[in-house]
């Protein structure tokens, strides 16, 4: 710790705090563009000049100065540092004078507007004329993708989006050519960016540069409701707030949560909301014929109802779809449990994921955070980048400090870090060689078992190696359990936690599938899995896609977006998403649509509200009550998953995620999904050619 | 006058023999490993003794920098680099060490390198440098075939010298954005701290000199320091060389004293001034980055660095440009300006804006299309520029511009009143 004088109050921080972080400390705002926490330091802006007493007789930038690279006073006294002196002033003055003379004043047809560094620094810290009578410079604008709009001349060259390309999203797309005031930042060639997580720099950018194209002139930042929620586009649950203007969301941004996703969120979290919009269902329809009609929710239920009554309960099954909340999934197994059946399922890919052997058999133990300090990580069957991109992102931040190998068994992608290939099928996973010797010699060695690896005929067989390796190179400790699986859809965590997975002589999803399986089935969202012709099938769910063209009955629920309810992320956190709006025409809550069908079929659910729902739900599992945090699996289950063993095939291990941008119902309805999902192919038929 | 005797650059001008014979025939690369021998502390107290200041323009205590490299390594290498990168406008002093004695400069890279624990020095030369870099390739390559460079060597210091050509930019002579360039990365100036001597080249401690710095040290070393002190003035010691260019009968590059009159810089190398001493205008005493000095302050002119900041200007490298009275000074200072402009990286804002912003303001003043008031705005624009920036490229860029301000403000004053004395009728836009 180090004492420093910021403004006349002595404080004491640590010596590797940087001036900036220690007048923040000391509750003093300084100014910057350039600086942001999460991304190195370029100190260009000049914007957080600061007067160091005993310095230099110039002004310093305080963002990459250390408090401990100040020199005390001649008696030892702290240095001190001045915020507020007529030196700061003149050159935060100077600064932003400088900064405006080419920065075109269209603030009044610029989306940035409202939310802007420089128009609100520009009044804080600038002065109210201009002195430059030169013609301002004009930079033309860039193709940078169909997610991220440019006006380039608004460009004030922080580089934080250069920046953020290359450190965080591993990708030398975006950079500065030129030099001077002829700098100009670009993708060279004038090519679509290739990242992933590409929608962060408009976040980024502090002006009006790098906008959202598909929020191009939509809405004011003033206009809209701001709403705290969850992601559920894959299982890390990345923390969003969702703006809606009226009934509508406008946009998708993240939360800062340094635990999950730090702050940024992946392309399709972020410009998903244009799905929410089209192929809804928003009123009941009953097939006839071939045809789905419409109905009133009365017509529905009856004939639901007498398909039930109809049916044999063994007969009867149900699947969770993969952007179900946990209470809608405790909910169906409720009244699949009531018609007396025990099919019921969460695992539309079939994943060899077993609750009865323990939660830590199926959550990412060593948590997002954890990865921090991991040491060596092992992939298994696993695409991160496409699987989880903010975690993969993570992952590459680790290997940025240096000191963490990774391995990988599955098809060889491009994850943005240097990884040792250590084969494509499960015999890989028998035979590490030398990568288990690092995986022995690592203090927090990480073994991340992803759904390519378990949604097979072997999988049990995989998952039980997968253990077998944790515990043998010592990823199994009392304070480090490294074991760690990585899931792809939102709900299946929750979902597990629940039991919704077979009973005793319960159907599986592959089995409920076949002909002649069962008579009546109900399909919570899920779209994933084929019902073979003969059972009347039940869709509940937001998105006319492929399980409502099974459909015999449709009843329409809520988007995530529309309702509040839980989901637990794959490391087993508990997280609360809210309504930022509502559903369309006639859909309700999936919970009070289950609640009403089992009055219907004569098996009325014990609740009458969603609260009764949730204190009967965390009565008996009292982790989901724990809103934000994680319940601590028993690691000893990954010792008892170690010793089950199974034989495996020789096929390679195929990727879960076959196209990022097409995962569930709302991105296969979205039209900038489809737009990059077609870009990435050509992009990679160019790549090939 | 410097007597011949005491002149370190016996072939500036390329008369003799530059190879490896004609440089020992001059007394180079003689009794090296005896000075090794005396050890780096002594090596590094003579150079302090010596009073030599850095030759790159800041004037810093070439033995001081030394000493500032870690005594022991902490398992990263040292590196020498010495900056060859000579590119400001009036500067063309290393040039000639390069092409006619390249020899001072190996040895003095070994003895350097040697007093800081490098084993490997990088000579980064500039762009247009092509000829220099030959020349100087070749003397390395010959110091390598007679065994006084190499891994194993008659010095037995194993000891790597590379010649690394840049690409042309002013500011990689800025030296982070140097060792940025020497790097393969673009030339842009790092933040300080940390300083080189700390974390340099790939990370390691570096030490970035001058090559004129480098070129002098074995010849202090073998003549000591107390002959090299005692020429010159208290503080501003030892032989430098002066590059005369502009409206002088005889341009050149010369070796003489520290604390030379300048009227006998000009008279006695440059061959006067064109037309006679009466007809000085002005002088740029270091390089484009030094303000003006007017005639009438030239009279009784010192060059060295204390002499210069008498007269609120700077030695810069010696590079003297010298403008008689048929220059129009406002013209002359707004090129300069164009220079900086033109060389500024993009890097941080007060130098990527201010700089334009001044070129297009002193342009404009040299037609005289331009308000009064904007020559003090001007004033206020270079000193927002001059210590905001990241390097010192900012303050080059604003110091002749304050020059020009403060010697010539009447010419400017007048310029204006006679621009708007006369019509200047607004172009018609074709119908």
């Amino acid at each position: 710790m180090a004492k420093i004088v910021v403004d006349g109050s002595e404080i004491e921080v640590p010596a590797e705090f940087t001036l900036l972080q220690a007048c923040e400390a000391a509750g003093v705002e300084i100014p910057r563009f350039c600086f942001h926490e999460r991304l190195s330091i370029a100190g260009n802006c000049r914007m957080c000049l600061v007067e160091v007493k005993g310095g230099p007789p110039k002004p310093t930038a305080s963002c990459a100065m250390a408090v401990k690279d100040l020199r005390p006073g001649p008696n030892g006294e702290p240095p001190v540092v001045l915020t507020k002196s007529p030196m700061v002033k003149k050159a935060r003055e100077g600064v932003m004078e400088f900064l405006l003379i080419n920065h075109p004043l269209d603030c009044p047809i610029c989306d940035q507007g409202g939310e802007c560094d420089l128009q609100d620094q520009a009044m804080a810290y600038g002065s109210d004329t201009s002195r430059f009578a030169e013609n301002k410079r004009a930079v033309e604008d860039k193709y940078i993708g169909p997610l991220v709009r440019t006006s380039m001349t608004r460009c004030i060259q922080c580089t934080r989006c250069v920046r953020f390309t290359t450190e965080v999203a591993g990708v030398p797309d975006l950079g500065a050519i030129g030099r001077g005031e002829d700098t100009e930042i670009t993708t060279y060639l004038e090519h679509a960016m290739r990242s992933e997580m590409q929608g962060n720099v408009a976040d980024l950018c502090p002006v009006g540069a790098l906008t959202h194209k598909p929020y191009a002139f939509h809405a004011r930042p003033w206009e809209l409701v701001k709403t705290e929620s969850v992601d559920v586009m894959d299982a890390v649950g990345a923390n969003i707030r969702v703006d809606t203007r009226g009934r509508e969301v406008m946009r998708i941004l993240p939360r800062t949560n340094d635990l999950v996703n730090e702050e940024w969120i992946s392309d399709k979290s972020r410009y998903v909301w244009d799905g929410l919009k089209v192929q809804r269902l928003d009123r009941p329809y009953v097939r006839n014929g071939s045809r789905l009609v419409p109905a009133s929710w009365a017509e529905a239920f009856a004939v639901i109802a007498e398909k039930v009554k109809g049916a044999k309960p063994e007969k009867i099954g149900a699947l969770v779809g993969d952007l179900a909340t946990v209470e809608e999934a405790y909910a169906l197994k409720s009244l699949i449990a009531k018609l007396g059946s025990s099919n019921i399922d969460a695992r539309q890919d079939g994943a060899a994921l077993d609750p009865a052997l323990g939660r830590a058999t199926y959550v990412f133990n060593p948590s997002i955070a954890g990865i921090d300090a991991a040491d060596a990580i092992l992939l298994v069957g696993t695409d991160p980048r496409s699987e989880a991109s903010v975690l993969n992102a993570r992952i590459r931040k680790r290997w940025r400090q240096g000191g963490l190998k990774v391995g990988l068994i599955g098809a060889q992608v491009d994850l943005t870090y240097t990884y040792e290939y250590l084969g494509a099928g499960p015999e890989s996973l028998a035979n590490l060689g030398a990568f288990g010797d690092v995986l022995k010699q690592a203090q927090r060695p990480m073994i991340v078992v992803g759904q390519g690896a378990l949604a097979r005929e072997d999988g049990a067989a995989i998952l039980s190696r997968a253990a077998q390796v944790a515990v043998e190179s010592g990823a199994v400790t009392d304070d480090w359990n490294g074991f760690a699986v990585l899931h792809t859809a939102a709900a299946r965590v929750g979902a597990l936690d629940v039991g919704a997975v077979p009973g005793p002589k319960g159907l599986n999803a592959k089995q409920m599938a076949v002909a002649g399986a069962l008579d009546v089935a109900f399909l919570l969202g899920a779209d994933e899995v084929e019902i073979a012709p003969g059972a009347f099938v039940v869709y509940i769910g937001s998105h006319g896609d492929r399980g409502a063209h099974r459909a015999d009955v449709i009843l329409p629920g809520a988007a995530y977006t529309e309702k509040s309810g839980l989901y637990v992320n794959t490391e087993g956190r508990v997280q609360l998403a809210s309504r930022a709006a509502f559903p369309p025409g006639d859909a309700r809550e999936e919970w009070a649509i289950l609640r009403a069908l089992s009055d219907v079929v004569g098996q009325r659910l014990p609740f009458d509200t969603l609260g009764a729902l949730r204190s009967k739900l965390m009565a008996e599992l009292p982790h989901l009550g724990r809103v934000d945090q994680i319940a601590p699996a028993d690691a000893s289950a990954i010792g008892g998953l170690a010793k089950i063993g199974g034989t495996v095939s020789k096929a390679p291990f195929v990727a879960a995620v076959s196209d990022f941008y097409l995962t569930n119902p709302i991105a296969r309805a979205s039209a900038i999904m489809a737009e990059c999902s077609a870009l990435r192919a050509a992009s990679a038929a160019e790549a090939a050619e | 006058m410097l007597a011949d005797k005491d002149r370190i650059f016996t072939n500036l001008y390329g008369l003799q023999d530059f190879s490896l014979k004609g440089a020992m025939a001059r007394g180079h690369w003689d009794g090296t490993k005896g000075i090794l021998e005396k050890g780096r502390d002594w090596i590094i107290n003579e150079m302090k003794a010596s009073g030599l200041r850095g030759r790159g323009g800041a004037g810093f205590s070439t033995g001081l920098k030394w000493s500032f490299m870690p005594k022991q390594s902490d398992g990263r290498p040292h590196y020498l680099v010495v900056n060859a990168d000579e590119s400001e406008p009036g500067t063309c002093k290393d040039r000639e060490i390069l092409r006619n004695d390249p020899h001072t400069l190996i040895e003095g890279c070994l003895i350097a390198s040697f007093a800081m624990g490098a084993h490997a020095a990088y000579i980064y030369v500039r762009g247009e440098f092509i000829y220099e870099r030959k020349r100087l390739q070749q003397a390395i390559d010959e110091c390598y075939a007679a065994g006084l460079l190499g891994k194993s060597n008659i010095h037995d210091y194993p000891f790597d010298l590379y010649v690394h050509h840049g690409a042309g930019a002013y500011i990689c002579g800025e030296e982070t954005a140097l060792l940025e360039s020497l790097e393969g990365k673009k030339g842009m100036p790092r933040m300080k701290p940390p300083f080189p001597a700390n974390m340099g080249l790939y990370g390691c401690p570096t030490t970035v000199n001058n090559v004129e710095s480098i070129a002098v040290a074995p010849t202090i070393l073998r003549r000591g320091a107390s002959w090299f002190s005692s020429i010159g003035r208290p503080n501003n010691v030892g032989t430098k060389l002066y590059g005369i260019s502009g409206h002088v009968n005889r341009p050149c590059v010369v070796e003489d004293a520290m604390g030379i009159p300048f009227k006998e810089l000009i008279e006695k190398h440059g061959g006067g001034v064109r037309g006679g001493w009466d007809n000085l205008l002005a002088i740029i005493p270091g390089g484009a980055s030094c303000p003006v000095v007017p005639a009438e302050q030239c009279e009784d002119l010192i060059m060295d660095f204390d002499g210069l900041r008498a007269v609120k200007s700077s030695f810069g490298t010696a590079g003297v440009l010298v403008m008689d009275k048929s220059t129009d000074i406002v013209r002359a200072i707004a090129r300069i300006s164009y220079f900086f402009k033109h060389e500024s990286c993009g890097q941080c804002t007060p130098c990527r804006e201010g700089t334009g912003w001044m070129w297009r303001v002193v342009n404009r003043m040299a037609e005289g299309r331009a308000h009064k008031h904007e020559i003090d705005m001007l004033l206020e624009v270079t000193t927002q520029i001059e210590g905001h920036t990241i390097c010192a490229l900012g303050d080059a860029a604003a110091w002749p511009v304050q020059g020009l301000i403060r010697h010539y403000r009447h010419v400017i004053e007048e310029r204006i009143d006679q621009y708007s004395a006369n019509p200047h009728p607004q172009p018609v836009a074709a119908e």
